[in-house]
This record gives structure tokens, sequence and C-alpha cells, in this order.
């Protein structure tokens, strides 16, 4: 049956025609020299058409300034607020450090970029799916066919091509402001050596071993002591992500990595291990103690201390220490307890968790976790202990010493 | 109607109807075996994603342990790139494109037939670990290092009994089995056609195939030379990856993802296959911009090939490193985008019918969408460094391939189910699969977007309580709830039609290309004639001989 609608005759053309029809820059035939042509009495309907293009477009693209304002002030504000985002403790949309604030700055134009071209795309689509439903079914006959138009494609690609270009300049700006930044002189060096699954944190500067917490000054703008942290791994891959500090950089055996922070306020800033690493990656967390200069060195001169001589009150504990199996992962300096395997115990007791993070020092948590770690963290390479409880008691007591 | 359908078989003995497909060397009977199979897996993925779900619903869950969780989503992963994703896709293809072109078969079906079962055997020894994997006395154990299998996970330090070693066996097979059938869609496409149809008329499928066919080629030899290095680190002693002995863990990255990422472009094309054929049916218009859709996908096979350090933003690559993934990443969003453009171009001004294929399709475009400009942010270097390994990207992947090529997927059995079998699928239920899904869909990873911008790191097990991420993972996993009734509807869609359902005739959706010139289901020969074609859409030129295409192409 015949379906051809009247715009569709364009077909039987005198070449004068072809000109006409390519002059109108519209939705027409990109194989026009041997293919349908326009006249221009059959063009009218479909300039008409071509005019809803163009109402469509500059209609979203009046609103895009509203919409973007919309996005830009919408999105990172209703996941701020609507899901507890200020009290979200791992916000990427709450920085607090230099490296957190570059990438959030060049998040939310990006965001606003994505979502004035979502805002426009997704309005495009939705009129044309309601506009050009077909509500006539009794209407056999076909829409006319339209193969193409060179100088749409044209729009449709250098109009993305120049969002690209302008995405990846400011992209590139920041790549190098974070990863090109010159270390100041004030600079505190921290070396990381992740393990399964806890973090060894070493101050080669200051004779300093600590794990699971990670103590750094706060940096003010103007005499600035950003913290260096040089990223190793014991084992297998990790990840170092506190978002509100700097981006993920992972910790890879053998191929050290750098990053840095410059904290701008003190505080507790929470993180977590960002690159699957085994049983226990989902508790290998990350907890950074932003401290104020004078907290931040008291706390480096308590840990530069030995650990206090052994109280007679705790000899069988410490005895037990050594003829159990935990010196042979652990260290307590001052003993001969010299372990690396697993974090070093001198000053246990100025720690808030253990387990990297798993659950607070308390005393009734150490007696679980010595007598068996994987109550808290099933997975982990710490063995149970085949402890007495008495003998349970008199290693927690012991280690409740090292302060 | 159900009454006049064609006979799907001629009775014969069981047996022989198993002989029959065993030994099949048609690329109709493989197309469907690859599809078949491909829905098995989908099902065990799919109950994978549930127990995933029930464990992340709320904080400090218990419902699995953390080795059973790590586990499961190595299962879910590498099943669900390898074992649904890629055989399904192949399976349209091996199914469609000989049809599509006016070939008897593909170039080499016995080949072809080899490939399937290659396929075939990979994923049951993935399986095949939960009895064997760790020892005959200790059975339920599988690989648990996630899908890319960073290295050293894999090796025998960290992964000791053999579940490593069906992970690696399977991939390999698996490889192998692609390099078959990419090899047979590249020599399908380029010598198989039938006379009249020149590279400009072919479908835009046959090349989108065609450009499938060269990827696969090219992405899979690196993730099949892999395998080999592992399994030589693992038992002959080698050290790619060993870093004691002077390997590297990064140059496993390296290779993983140089197949990684083009391997989501073997994913996607193929999709855009199915939406260049469905859009333009059911708007009933030639697709818009054809040598601009043909340049695009061909760009976008290059372009592929030289993006994958993206996935490695955080391995700390050097500044300039990472400014050159940057942009070759970024420039694969115009070649996109001008196919976007296209498809909105070819809704315009048509009279668009929503029969259930259209309404996939459509989803697919408004997806698609969302989830190429989530993909520009985690092209951003410095935004991935916050994003990458957080949930915002398993949000991101899972809304191309869900929202993408699921509902791609969807839109072609609906769109060929009739062809395959000579019945339709029943349309109300196919748009109740539609709605509950789209409602499934948009619960599970729309939110699930979220608790990455708040810092929830992938691959973890459980969480703490108070960091704002537990109402988005319940609203997440309740999602999964819609999806999984709409596939069980789906499921009984095709089951029910399968049995009793309306005869399809050859073209019940007045569309354009060759497949629907021949019976449904077509004779194992598919044409009794080899038809000749003059323009990309021959049906078109028959029924409107007044009005043909060829005069204008």
């Amino acid at each position: 049956m015949p379906r051809v609608t009247t715009t569709c005759d364009a077909h039987h053309i005198a070449p004068s025609a072809i000109a006409i029809g390519y002059g109108d820059s519209m939705p027409t035939h990109s194989s026009m020299p041997t293919g349908r042509g326009i006249t221009l009495a059959t063009a009218l309907p479909r300039l008409e058409n071509c005019g809803t293009v163009v109402r469509a477009l500059s209609s979203a693209i009046r609103r895009a300034p509203l919409a973007l304002f919309l996005f830009s002030a919408v999105v990172p504000s209703a996941i701020a607020a609507s899901s507890g985002g200020p009290t979200s403790p791992t916000n990427i949309f709450a920085p607090a450090s230099t490296p957190a604030h570059s990438i959030y700055r060049l998040s939310v134009f990006e965001l606003e970029i994505l979502g004035a071209i979502f805002v426009v795309v997704f309005s495009l689509l939705a009129y044309a799916v309601t506009k050009f439903r077909d509500r006539n079914h009794a209407d056999e006959t076909e829409p006319p066919q339209i193969y193409g138009s060179n100088q749409m494609e044209l729009a449709w690609t250098v109009i993305p091509v120049l969002i690209v270009v302008v995405l990846f300049l400011s992209t590139a700006q920041v790549i190098h402001r974070v990863q090109d930044a010159h270390a100041p002189d004030g600079k505190i060096q921290v070396t990381a050596v992740a393990h399964q699954f806890w973090w060894e944190y070493r101050y080669p500067q200051l004779g300093v071993v600590a794990a699971n917490e990670l103590h750094v000054p706060v940096s003010d703008p103007n005499n600035p002591t950003p913290t260096y942290i040089h990223l190793l791994s014991a084992d297998v891959d990790h990840s170092f992500w506190v978002p509100r500090l700097a981006g993920k950089t992972d910790l890879i055996p053998n191929h050290p990595n750098n990053m840095w922070i410059d904290p701008h306020e003190t505080g507790l800033y929470l993180g977590q291990c960002a690159q699957f690493c085994g049983t226990q990656h989902a508790k290998m967390l990350l907890r950074v103690y932003v401290q104020s200069r004078e907290d931040f060195d008291r706390w480096v001169h308590d840990q530069q201390q030995q650990a206090a001589p052994a109280n007679p009150d705790v000899a069988a504990g410490s005895a037990l220490f050594i003829s159990k199996a935990c010196f042979a992962c652990h260290t307590i300096n001052g003993t001969i307890a010299a372990g690396k395997v697993g974090p070093d115990l001198t000053h246990l007791m100025s720690r808030d968790t253990i387990g990297s993070g798993s659950v607070p020092n308390t005393p009734a948590n150490l007696l679980k976790w010595v007598r068996d770690p994987a109550t808290f963290k099933p997975g982990t390479l710490m063995p149970a202990q085949d402890l007495t409880d008495q003998e349970l008691g008199q290693i927690v007591a012991y280690l409740m010493t090292l302060h | 109607m159900a009454s006049e359908a064609v006979p799907l078989t001629v009775h014969k003995s069981p047996l022989a109807v198993v002989y029959e497909w065993l030994g099949t060397a048609d690329h109709k009977k493989i197309g469907l075996m690859y599809i078949v199979y491909a829905l098995l897996f989908l099902v065990v993925m799919g109950i994978e994603a549930c127990l995933i779900r029930i464990q992340l619903a709320h904080a400090n869950a218990t419902f699995l342990s953390p080795q059973v969780f790590n586990r499961l989503f190595t299962l879910h992963g590498t099943t669900g790139v390898f074992f649904v994703a890629m055989p399904i896709l192949v399976g349209f293809g091996n199914y469609i494109v000989p049809l599509m072109i006016g070939a008897r078969d593909m170039a080499y079906p016995r080949l072809n037939a080899f490939g399937f079962w290659m396929t075939a055997f990979g994923g049951l020894l993935l399986y095949g670990s939960f009895f064997a994997g760790a020892s005959i006395a200790q059975a339920g154990a599988a690989p648990d290092f996630g899908w890319f299998a960073y290295a050293p996970l894999t090796s025998t330090a960290f992964s000791a009994g053999h579940t490593a070693d069906y992970w690696n066996l399977s991939i390999l097979l698996g490889g192998v089995g692609s390099i078959a059938a990419g090899i047979n869609f590249v020599a399908t496409v380029l010598t198989m056609r039938c006379p009249g149809m020149t590279l400009g008329k072919m479908p835009l499928m046959a090349w989108m195939n065609l450009v499938l066919g060269g990827l696969i080629l090219v992405t899979i030899s690196p993730l099949t030379a892999a395998q080999m290095m592992l399994m030589a680190d693992r038992y002959l002693g080698a050290h790619f990856f060993d870093v004691q002995a002077g390997g590297s863990v990064v140059m496993w990255m390296h290779f993983f993802w140089i197949f990684g990422h083009p391997e989501v472009y073997v994913l996607i094309i193929p999709c855009f296959a199915f939406i260049s054929e469905v859009v333009p049916v059911f708007s009933r218009k030639a697709i818009f911009g054809y040598p601009a859709m043909v340049a695009a996908t061909v760009s976008i096979g290059f372009v592929s090939l030289g993006v994958w350090a993206h996935h490695m933003f955080t391995v700390g690559m050097p500044s300039y490193g990472n400014a050159f993934f940057v942009l070759t990443t970024m420039v694969v969003a115009v070649p996109t985008g001008i196919k976007i453009f296209n498809w909105l171009a070819t809704l315009w001004g048509g009279k668009i019918r929503f029969a259930t294929p259209m309404m996939f399709a459509v989803g697919f475009l408004f997806q698609f969408l969302i989830g190429g400009l989530t993909g520009i942010t985690l092209a951003t270097a410095p935004f991935d460094w916050q994003l990458g390994n957080s949930y915002f990207v398993v949000a991101h992947f899972h809304y191309v391939i869900v929202g993408g090529i699921m509902f791609s997927i969807f839109a072609a059995f609906y769109y060929w189910f009739p062809k395959m079998t000579g019945r339709m699928l029943n349309e109300t239920l196919g748009k109740w699969h539609f709605w509950i899904f789209l409602i499934g869909f948009h619960l599970t990873f729309d939110t699930l977007h979220i608790p990455g911008l708040l810092g929830m790191p992938r691959r973890i097990y459980t969480y703490e309580a108070g960091r704002g991420w537990e109402i988005w993972n319940m609203i997440s996993s309740v999602g999964v709830i819609f999806q999984g009734v709409a596939v069980l509807i789906f499921v009984y869609n095709m089951v029910a039609s399968f049995i009793k359902g309306a005869s399809a005739g050859n073209d019940p959706w007045d569309a354009w290309t060759l497949e629907w010139a021949t019976t449904s289901p077509p004779p194992e020969y598919n044409f009794a004639v080899v038809p000749e074609v003059h323009s990309r859409r021959p049906l078109w030129d028959i029924k409107h001989p007044e009005d043909p295409d060829w005069k204008y192409e």
C-alpha cells in the first residue's frame, strides 16, 4: 500500500531544487547529489519541523542557566543535606584540605556542565518521544523519510568537541596543581605501609612508628605545614582514601607512591582502604587525627618514648608476651619483642581503636581481641591464641600499661 | 491463531534432538545456544546479586561471612561480563547478522561451534571451583579476588588451593571462544554479504558487529596472554607479577585494562546495533545519518584502544600520563554523542510505536545518556581520585550495563523472539516487565551513586553505621525485588509465548532488513533464493516500489 506522505514526495526533483535543499541547512539527505532533494514547496512542512527543533533547543538553552544553577545548587547540597551529609564524615563534597578542595571545585564545575547537557538532551528526548508518538494507528502512511544532514552532524560533533576541550583543560590544570605541587620546607613526612589489613605509619624525621591512627598537624595557609605521605605496601594492593582530605592513591608492592594533605581544621577524619585487598578489606579503616601544632608535638614526644619499664604488677603478662607467640609479630620498644608483621604495640594505649579502627580500644574489647581476633574481624591474619582465661587477663593487664 | 503456527520441529526422538543440537554448526542453533546458556548464567548472577544486596541492606550485617561475600562479588562480576553479556550479545549477532546480510551461515560454521563450546566450558569451569576449588575435603570455595583479579592476590601466596586456577582457565577458555567468534564476525561481514550489499549498504547492525569482531581480536588477546602469564607464575616458576623477583603487579593492571576498557565497547557496540535497528523501525523512519553512525562506531572502536589507563588514575601515574588518558577518554564522548543525537533525530518527525521493543529502546536512550555523563566524571582524573573504586563507580557501570546493555538486550528479545521462534511475546506481560524492571532499576542504581559520593568503597562486605550510607543501601536492596519480579515475568512470558504465543508471521513489525524476508523461524538454509539488495532497507524497497531507497542512497 502507498505509505508515502506529501513531504516525502520530494524525490522527483529538478537539479535546481537540490541547491535549495542544501541552502536550507535542515535535516535533509546527506547524500543529496544522488539522493532525495527537496523542492521549496515540499520543504516548508519540514522547515516547520526544523523550526520546532530550533525552538526546543533555544528554549532549553534559555532555561539552561536556571537548570545549571538548580543543578549546581541542588546536587551537592542535596547530597550533603538529604543524606545526612554534614554528618557523613566521609563526604567528598565537604573538603577540608587543598587537594580535596581542588577536586571539589573542579567537580562542581563539571557537574554544572554535565547537568546542562543532561537537561538539554533529556528534554529533547522526552519531547521527541511524546510529540512524535503515533496516536492515530488507523493512519498507515509512513512519515517523511529523512536520511541525515551534514550540517546537523557537524553541529553535534563540534559542540561536544568544544565541551571536551574545556573539560580537559580545566582537568589538566587540577591534575598539575595536585600532583606536581611543590613541597614547602615545613612539611611533615610520613611513610605509610599498608598491610593486610592494617596501616603502619612511620615518621622517619621524628623516629616515630605508629599504627592505624595517623596524627598530623593542622596546616595554616599562611605558614603551611602539609603532610607528605610516601605510600608502600607490604603485601597486596591497597588504597589510601580519606575523602575530606584528598583523593585516593594506591599502595602497591614495589611501586612507591606519594600524596599530600594540608588539613585546614583540626579534628578526626575518617576513611578506609579503597582497593580490594583480601578477606578483611572492609575493616581496614583509616583514621586521621589533625591536631594543633602543640598537641601534635606533644603526641610526637610521647610516641618517641620507650615503653615504660615492666611494672612488677604485670610481670606475668610481660613474660607471657615473650613466651607465647606475641613477640614474633609485634614490637614493643625496650623489650626483645621486635616483630614486624603486626602493629607496633609500644604505645598501644595511646590509640582510640584496635583492629585498624574496627572497635574502640577498651579493656573488654582488648580481651576479646587477644582471645580471638576473628570475633571482630573474621579473616584477620592474627591467629587466635590458645590462652587460658588467667593468661589472657595477665597479657591484657600488661598491654594496658603500654601508654 | 496458535493452531495456525508452523510446527517448530518435526517429531524426532529426544536423543536425536540432543545430537542435533550438540553437533550443530548452524549459526541459528549456535546463536540460540549462546542465548539460552547466557540466560541460565544470568539467573545465577542475579541470585548472587540478591545475596550481595541482602548483606549490604543495612550496616554491620552478618548474613554472609566476608569470605563468602568476596566469592560472590567475584563470581557475579566474572559471570556477568564473560558468561552473560558476551555470550548473549555474540548469540544475537550469530543469529541475526547472517540473516541480515543475506548469507546462509557464518563464514566458518565449525569454528563457530568451537567458539560456543569453548565459552560454555569456560563458564562451567568457573563454577567447577565450587566442587574442587580448595580441595575435595573443602568444597564450596571459589575465586575471591574480584573480577579484575589484581596481582598479587592471584599468586600462590595469597590464593592457595585451586580457585584461582579455575578462574584462570575459565577466562582463558572463554577468551579462546570469544576470539573464534570475533574472527567469524569479521570474516562473515566482509565476505558473506549477498549480491548488491556493498559495505555502505549493510544494515548498521552488520557494521557494528564488524567493529565488534575487530575489537574482540585486539582486546581479548592481551587478556588471554595475561592468563598464560598468570598460569606460568603459578605453576612454572615464572615471575611476571612477582615483585620479589623483579616482576610487576602494575603490569597485570595494564594487561587487564587494555582488555577491560575496550571490553566495555565490545559489550555496548552490539547494543548500539540493537538500538539502531529498533529505533528506526518503531519510529517508521530510516536511521538518521547512517554514514556518521558508521564513522562514530569505527572511531569508538579505535579510540577505545587508547583509554585503558583511566582505570588506573589512582595507581600513581605521572601527571602527564594521567592527563593523556583524561583526554583520550573524554574524546570518546564525541562519537558517543553523535550516536545519541542521531537516534534522537531518527525519533524526530517519526510516528513512534511504543511496542515493547521500543519501550526498552527508549529506556536505553535515557539511561545510557546518564551512564555516559557519569562516565565523563570518572574520566576526569582528579574527580576519579575521589570516585574511583567507590560505589559511584559501581552505580555508573551498572547504569551502563543494566540500564544500557540489559535494556537493549530486552529490546532485542522482544524484537527478534518472533523471528527466532515464530511466536510473538505477549505485549501486556512485556509492558509489565518493562515498567517493573524500570522502577527496580532506578531504585537500585540511582541511589547507589550517593554512598559513593559519601565515601563508601566498593567490595566491602559490611560497613559502619553513621556515615549516611544506610538509607541508600536499603533502597537499593529493595529495588532488587522489583528487578527480580520483572525478570520472572520475562521468563514466564518467554516460556508461555514459546508454547502458545500468537503466530508471528514473517514480518510482524513491518521492518526493513533481510531477516524479515524469510520465514519465522528461518529454515536451516535461511533463504531459498539468495536475495539481492539495492539499498540499506531492501524490504522498504519491496514495500514501496514507487519510492525505493536505492534511488536516494
